[in-house]
């Protein structure tokens, strides 16, 4: 079938714009009739497509990509035919790897604009919040607990018991911070959604909002995505005009206010960022008081992840026992696996816990874009492991992960193939931690930079036996002596890399 | 003369803290408002913000001094950031941020390249933000063309 469309959909998504999604909305712009209405959704995430232009038929999504500017005359001659063109690739639902996710965050990502409530509306937006409305704080809080929950910012807390904690603290005020800082290397699912599809984020605010009795919510987001803050600010104007803040807290409404941050990684870290809310410098504090008890302005607060919180609309509107059936062992639920590197088809794989990292590579991921052979992956952000091709096998789950010495974190996934050298990703883990140490606590300040010069004498070979030995040490010492997780596992990484891949710190030695 | 910086009001500064009712928690939000008017966030602006949100000058440069995006000196009209993180740098972007470093040494007055950790566009890297632009998949070839043609590099190119 063809014939031009009444509506077309082309991102407005950052990643999508990185590589000309903004050219190809101009030429559809100018090919089109005015009847055709053009349409900057979120993107569905599977990034190797984009820009993927998509067209409405009979109610089916198709899908044409990767678009260039000078493929849309080509495409709007021929009336964009289901299949007979290069760029068609049919329904965009069938498209495998998308088909054979499991999305329950992301359901809705990709499919309008951002700011459009009544499409979220009718794809299954608000139900959760309905449903919420409909409970008391303490059944809200005990779905959530049912379902198995734990926080995705990396820690992986069960999210229920944080909020009963809030709960139970009094307090003059409370606050509910989303933490949207998304620093890890390897990430970017808290921007697709928010870009995406903000408002699931903002349902899941304001469920935890009534839950803890917080009639403040905050943003905390990070200033390297202009984009996901105008997009977010939008959306949250757009619910506040639909009145859907309005009688969440004792009768009392709810608000959200968006906060930029200023380019420091440690601001992810919760206690940093609370302080950077309050107008100071991002030091980590010292824990306890733990901020659900005493967090903002010494106020009782939770902090959680954007897809924490992007994960409760779907377990009110399903029931916590719905969600408990995806997953395995204390993992429950679904994940946001983030595909980066050098890897041939890049998204975000939404699936329960449990998939192999080779199946998330090899079937998802197809490989290695350059068609060089995988080497090193490194699961979990900047303070993730360095796992090999004999990792491949291991189950993502927190435990799992745990058992073979990493770590799933936000669960990024970056593929490097054979031309890398992993003293140098060492050297670059001690160099970062060094950059954005907060320098409260001597092991972190002090001890990356050793680290990383330590790491440059063993680069150039400068006795490697010895030097090894003492970059065992400073890493035992940051592990056990830092104040946070920045110290603490930087180790990570740089164990890892000797442990795993001892050849490229001995190769100087041999020659 | 030490004296003179605090008969210096900065303006900019001034209306930014108005706008935010004069609150000491929203330094952060002040600062880039100062920044995007001004490139970059003067001793004068420092002074102001001090005296209008009643906090020491120290304090406040003290946050400043803390985050990278605060730069103490004027930005030239155009800056690229670039990511240097792991997935980047597994997309070849090291080499990418080499050669773009040489390309544009020679035009430091118009434009500025930083270093970033992650933009959030891993799948498509090496990634970069020129301005408020995304950039994916960055070639180094068609930016240094698109600048030269642009003016931003007159001509001034390798
Ligand atoms: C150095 C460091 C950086 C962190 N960065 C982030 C981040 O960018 N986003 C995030 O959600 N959590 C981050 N965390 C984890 C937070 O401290 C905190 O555990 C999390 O926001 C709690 O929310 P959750 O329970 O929903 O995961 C970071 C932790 C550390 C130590
Ligand atoms: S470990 Fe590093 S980042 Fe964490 S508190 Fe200590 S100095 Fe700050
Ligand atoms: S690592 Fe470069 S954009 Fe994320």
């Amino acid at each position: 079938m063809t014939g031009l469309p009444d509506r077309i959909y082309i991102p407005g998504d950052s990643a999508a714009r990185s590589v000309g999604a903004d050219g190809v909305a101009d030429a559809l712009a100018a090919a089109l009739p005015d009847s055709c209405e053009i349409v900057r959704n979120g993107s569905r995430g599977l990034f190797w497509l984009e820009p993927l232009v998509e067209i409405d038929r009979d109610g089916v999504r198709l899908g044409f990509g990767p678009v260039t500017p000078d493929d849309v005359a080509d495409l709007v001659a021929t009336g964009f035919p289901d299949s007979s063109h290069k760029l068609a690739l049919g329904p965009v639902e069938d498209i495998p790897q998308l088909a054979r996710q499991q999305r329950l965050i992301f359901a809705r990502c990709g499919l309008a604009a951002p700011s459009d409530l009544e499409a979220y509306a009718r794809s299954g937006g608000l139900r959760g919040l309905e449903v919420a409305r409909t409970l008391a704080p303490d059944t809200i809080i005990e779905q959530v607990k049912t379902s198995g929950l734990r926080g995705r910012g990396g820690a992986g807390f069960p999210a229920g018991i944080k909020w009963e904690t809030a709960r139970k603290s009094s307090g003059e005020r409370k606050y509910l911070c989303c933490n949207a800082d998304e620093g890890d290397s390897g990430t970017y699912a808290d921007r697709l959604l928010m870009e995406g599809d903000p408002f699931t984020l903002i349902e899941g605010m304001c469920i935890a909002a009534r839950a803890i009795g917080a009639r403040h919510g905050l943003v905390y987001l990070r200033s390297e995505y202009p984009d996901a803050i105008r997009t977010l600010k939008q959306a949250i104007n757009v619910w506040r005009e639909a009145g859907h803040f309005r009688d969440l807290v004792d009768g009392a409404d709810v608000d959200i206010e968006v906060r930029t941050g200023a380019g420091a990684y440690i601001c992810g870290e919760e206690s940093s960022m609370l302080n950077s809310l309050e107008g100071k410098r991002g030091e980590v504090r010292a824990k306890p008081p733990i901020p659900a008890i005493s967090g903002l302005f010494g106020q009782p607060t939770i902090v959680n992840n954007v897809l924490t919180l992007g994960s409760v609309p779907w377990i009110l509107a399903h029931g916590g026992e719905a969600y408990r059936d995806f997953g395995i062992g204390r993992s429950r639920g679904t994940q946001a696996f983030q595909l980066a590197g050098d890897v041939a088809r890049g998204a975000l794989i939404e699936l329960a816990f449990g998939v192999s990292l080779r199946s998330l590579i090899e079937d998802f991921g197809g490989g290695t874009r350059s068609g060089r052979p995988l080497r090193a992956v490194q699961v979990g952000g900047p303070l993730g492991a360095y796992l090999r091709e004999a990792d491949l096998d291991v189950a993502m789950d927190y435990e799992a992960l745990a058992e073979i010495g990493g770590m799933l974190g936000h669960g990024g996934i970056v593929v490097f193939n054979d031309r890398v050298d992993m003293a140098h990703q060492a050297r670059f883990a001690m160099a970062f931690c060094a950059i954005e140490s907060c320098g409260k606590c001597t092991p972190c300040r002090v001890g990356a930079t050793r680290g990383r010069e330590t790491l440059d004498k063993i680069i150039a070979g400068d006795e490697i036996e010895a030097n090894l030995d003492l970059l065992q040490d400073l890493c035992e010492l940051m592990t056990d002596g830092s104040l946070c997780a920045m110290g603490g596992l930087t180790p990570m990484p740089v164990r890892s890399a000797i442990e795993r891949f001892p050849e490229d710190f001995t190769r100087l030695a041999a020659e | 003369m030490p004296m003179l910086i605090d008969t210096i009001d900065d303006a900019t500064a001034r209306a930014a803290c108005a706008r935010l009712a004069n609150r000491p928690d929203a330094l952060i939000e002040i600062l880039h408002a100062v920044r995007r008017a001004s490139g970059f966030v003067s001793d004068a602006a420092i002074a102001t913000i001090a005296d209008a949100l009643n906090l020491s000058r120290a304090e406040v440069l003290g946050v400043v001094s803390f985050y990278h995006d605060f730069n103490r000196r004027p930005a030239p009209r155009h800056v690229l950031k670039i990511c240097r993180a792991e997935a980047c740098q597994a997309s070849g972007g090291e080499a990418v941020a080499t050669r773009l470093e040489s390309a544009f040494a020679s035009a430091a007055d118009t434009i500025e390249i930083r270093s970033v950790y992650c933009l959030g566009n891993c799948a498509l890297g090496p990634a970069a933000l020129l301005d408020d632009r995304p950039i994916g998949r960055l070639d180094p070839d068609a930016l240094i063309d698109e600048l030269t043609v642009s003016g931003v590099l007159s001509g001034g190119v390798e």
